[in-house]
């Protein structure tokens, strides 16, 4: 079962949910954690497992061949991202704008833009007891985190069973990475703070789910500061608020150290237990 | 020779566009002639991605000596440009098509 982590604002506790939950839920079960936030990936600074393998990704861009040539233009006319221009001698190719969609290299009359491998990041695979973590980093100078995001999650698919528990900590906002960390999710949960700032950003996250037609959930972090409109938000909207975690400084402090913090918090602990139990009726298909 | 500006408009009172890749128009001033032509580049405002190097190849095809802008081209966009024969001035991003070739005359614009 794939869950999903998401927000529309940043800062509001996507990373803390989803280490703290997966971490959780491992003390029963075998829990895979996924850090899809590839452009600053920070799950890995709570959980601290045995590196078990590692390896450099790669996207496809372009090379051009000079002498196969013949500057017909039809490459720069199908290139979507303007990745290719053709100037008055020369192809100048722009890796950092191409998507890797061949067009180019599979149109070209003379084969003169074979596609070669450039590295993109990295992705690292850890242990902990029955908790698996998995993280990509993007490369610096990289600007495309969706590649990256797409072939973390064929490696999950690859190495891990569909039944077990996926927890995908996905970026923020609402952009194209963070349509890519969720679109397979069976269940998007996103976190939310209960400001007018939480709420604007809320707002973007939940029509951006509708509109991908997925299962998704609020959950309020740092109930107790600002107002109630987030939760009248989703009462007016039917959409399930599964936790209130309150506002507490002495959480704010254990991240600032990069520790877990359900252990210290039974307040934490009991509304882990209602999203556990949530995400489990979901998942033995009870829910609703 | 031809000097180029990125423009809101397409006349001498009309706005400098601080943007390069995105700018609305490039004006082209002929100083021999002593006459504005444009090249409409509003188009740009609805490509998602590559407005830069998009531009910049424009700019290559009308092949001006000198450019005049706001904040100046960006990575992308420079790459292409260094190609070109063209010489970059910014700093011209408040002004209008009028202030900004007499700011670039007195010698008040930055060389990019």
């Amino acid at each position: 079962m794939k869950i999903a982590i998401a927000s529309g604002k940043g800062g509001t506790g996507k990373t803390t949910l989803a280490t703290n939950l997966s971490a959780y839920l491992s003390e029963e079960e075998k829990v895979v954690l996924i850090d899809l936030d590839v452009e600053e990936p920070n799950s890995g600074l709570f959980i601290k497992g045995d590196l078990v393998h590692k390896e450099d990704k790669y996207k496809m861009i372009p090379l051009w061949e000079q002498d196969k040539c013949t500057l017909c233009e039809l490459c720069q006319e199908v290139c979507n991202f303007h990745a290719v221009i053709q100037l008055t001698d020369q192809i100048m190719v722009f890796p950092e704008l191409c998507h890797s969609c061949y067009a180019c290299s599979e149109l070209c009359p003379t084969s003169a833009l074979p596609m070669v491998q450039q590295k993109m990041g990295e992705l690292k695979h850890f242990h902990l007891g029955n908790l698996s973590f998995v993280e990509s980093r993007l490369d610096i100078g990289q600007e495309q985190a969706v590649p990256l995001i797409a072939q973390t999650k064929k490696y999950i698919n690859t190495h891990f069973s569909g039944e077990m528990i996926q927890l995908y900590d996905a970026p923020p906002g609402t952009s194209c990475p963070v349509i890519e960390a969720t679109k397979d999710a069976d269940l998007v949960i996103l976190v939310t703070e209960p400001t007018p700032f939480g709420l604007h950003d809320l707002t973007l996250a939940v029509n951006t789910m509708k509109e991908l037609k997925k299962e998704f959930g609020v959950i309020v972090n740092r109930h107790g500061i600002g107002n109630d409109d987030v939760l009248e938000y989703c009462l007016k909207e039917h959409i399930p608020v599964l936790s209130k975690i309150p506002n507490d400084r002495r959480i704010a402090e254990l991240y600032s150290r990069g520790e877990l913090v359900y252990q210290k918090f039974p307040e934490i602990n009991k509304q882990l237990l209602k999203i556990k139990n949530y995400i489990l009726e979901m998942k033995n298909g009870k829910a609703q | 020779m031809k000097i180029a500006l990125t423009a809101k408009g397409t006349e001498w009172d009309s706005m400098m566009d601080p943007r390069f890749g995105r700018t609305e128009f490039i004006v082209i001033y002929d100083d021999e002639k002593k006459e504005l032509s444009h090249y409409d580049n509003r188009a740009i405002e609805s490509m998602a991605h590559g407005a830069g190097p998009r531009t910049a190849k424009k700019l290559f095809e009308l092949d001006p000596d000198i450019l005049l802008t706001g904040n100046g081209p960006g990575g992308n966009a420079a790459a292409v440009l260094k190609n070109s024969q063209v010489k970059v001035f910014v700093g011209a991003g408040d002004m209008t098509v009028k202030e900004a070739l007499e700011a670039y005359k007195s010698g008040l614009l930055k060389s990019f």
